[in-house]
């Protein structure tokens, strides 16, 4: 069987560049209502018709260089930041890369509908060879969607991720001069940090002279976040402040002391109450019940 | 030696910090499943992360192996911690309480022996380091009489 490459005819992928250019505007109009284009260019129908425009130039300048399977191809780079756009759009109101990626399959259909009616006869090799490069270039736009989705979504797990670090690691006064951090969670590096300066930051703020490190919420100490707390413990010191490490369970004291870390230098208690008490005797606060005074006698 | 839970072993990536902390839930999770106490399950994970954050930064990362043990006596878990990286030229020196070549406390090794039943390190300068640690769930007492 001969194939023709290098025919007299254009090849399939110039008939279909050439065809998306020709009909940019009706290929246009059929996609600027599906949800992709719609959600994501919400000023005005207008809007999404131009963005439509500017995925059909990309895909006619993709097959006219002949690269109908390459996700890297030239021909897209002035469309990735768009559709990177839409794909982060779209995940951002809920949808798995599979949905997004299903979006971009449901374009394939209007404009295919569309090259075949190019053809007076489109059972010929050739209109099928052009079908054929058409599906392919539109399956090549849809991996590259994907990637843009699944970047995105790397973005997001990040930007999460740098916001757990912010919330999960509160600084709270619980008296005048007294600051308290509950620990929750994994303390790796990162987090320690995070700790140690909101921690430096609330002692110089509230002139605190006490702050209380509760790891209650601390699943693990090992070497390392034993080193961490250490360290906050020392930098505290040279704030003026003292402080007191609590919450320390009791599987998690055997556990340091066989791993062989010596707490001896910082101050412990059971507690984060027991902490508040320390720190507030030191004070010369007393709390006392109220009401045993005066009605009981 | 029997080796009956060998088919169950799970192999864990080692590459970053995030891979450490599911290590530790791996380990935690599995220990609990064969009737580990709180207590031991503490050592157990805490063993995991020193020795998983050593393949880690010491070895440039690699894996970890958990296998459930059952020797017809008691369950158990061993933990294998491998990596291709520079290996330890100094055995002796790398147990030692407080060496550190890189700002720790040096606590990790000889910690994490301290925290199992059994310990094996082997290594070579310039293949990489493999630790295997092993504990059994301690054993109850044969029998209670009066309990039910
Ligand atoms: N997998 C490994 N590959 C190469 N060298 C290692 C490996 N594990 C440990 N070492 C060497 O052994 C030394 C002691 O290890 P150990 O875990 O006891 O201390 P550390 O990691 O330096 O500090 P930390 O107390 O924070 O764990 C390390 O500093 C390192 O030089
Ligand atoms: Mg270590």
């Amino acid at each position: 069987m001969r194939v023709p490459e290098q025919d007299a005819a254009e090849s399939a992928p110039q008939v279909v560049s050439a065809f998306l250019e020709r009909r940019k505007e009706q290929i246009a109009q059929r996609w600027a209502d599906a949800p992709l284009f719609r959600s994501v260019f919400t000023v005005s129908r207008d809007e999404a018709v131009e963005a439509c425009k500017a995925v059909v130039d990309a895909l006619s300048d993709v097959a006219v260089s002949g690269r109908l399977e390459n996700i890297t191809a030239p021909g897209f780079t002035p469309v990735r930041d768009q559709l990177g756009r839409m794909s982060q759009t779209r995940t951002r109101t809920g949808s798995t890369p599979a949905q997004i990626a299903d979006e971009v399959a449901g374009l394939r259909v209007p404009v295919v509908d569309l090259l075949r009616e190019e053809f007076t006869d489109p059972t010929t090799a050739q209109a099928q060879e052009c079908v054929m490069a058409l599906t392919l270039l539109l399956g090549t736009l849809r991996l590259v969607v994907m990637e843009t989705a699944l970047d995105a979504n790397a973005e997001l797990i990040e930007r999460q991720r740098q916001q757990l670090l912010e919330v999960a690691t509160p600084v709270i006064k619980l008296w005048e001069g007294t600051v308290a951090v509950p620990l929750i969670g994994t303390l790796d590096s990162a987090r320690s940090q995070v700790v140690m300066e909101s921690l430096l930051e609330a002692i110089v703020d509230q002139r605190a002279r006490y702050a209380i490190l509760d790891i209650t919420g601390v699943p693990t100490v090992d070497s390392l976040v034993a080193q961490h707390l250490m360290k906050t413990v020392a930098a505290a010191r040279l704030m003026g402040a003292e402080c007191i490490v609590s919450g320390i369970r009791p599987a998690i004291a055997q556990t340091i002391v066989q791993l062989g870390i010596d707490l001896g230098s910082v101050l412990t208690r059971a507690s984060l109450s027991d902490a508040l008490a320390y720190a507030l005797g030191k004070q010369g606060i007393e709390v006392s019940r109220a009401d045993t005074g005066a009605s009981a006698r | 030696m029997q080796s009956s839970g060998q088919a169950s072993a799970t192999s864990l990536p080692i590459g970053s910090d995030a891979d450490l902390a599911w290590v530790r839930q791996q380990v935690r999770q599995c220990a609990a499943q064969l009737g580990f106490g709180l207590v031991q399950q503490t050592k157990l994970v805490t063993a995991a992360s020193e020795l998983a954050r050593n393949t880690l930064v010491h070895g440039g990362g690699g894996r970890a192996e958990i296998t459930p043990l059952d020797n017809g006596r008691s369950r158990g878990l061993r933990m294998s911690f491998i990596d291709n990286g520079p290996g330890i030229r100094d055995m002796e020196l790398a147990m030692t309480d407080g060496y550190t070549t890189g700002g720790g406390l040096g606590l990790g090794l000889s910690g994490a022996k301290r925290l199992v039943h059994e310990f094996s390190v082997d290594t070579e300068p310039g293949r990489g380091t493999t630790v295997t640690a092993v504990a059994w769930v301690a054993q109850v007492p044969a029998s209670r009489p009066g309990v039910g």
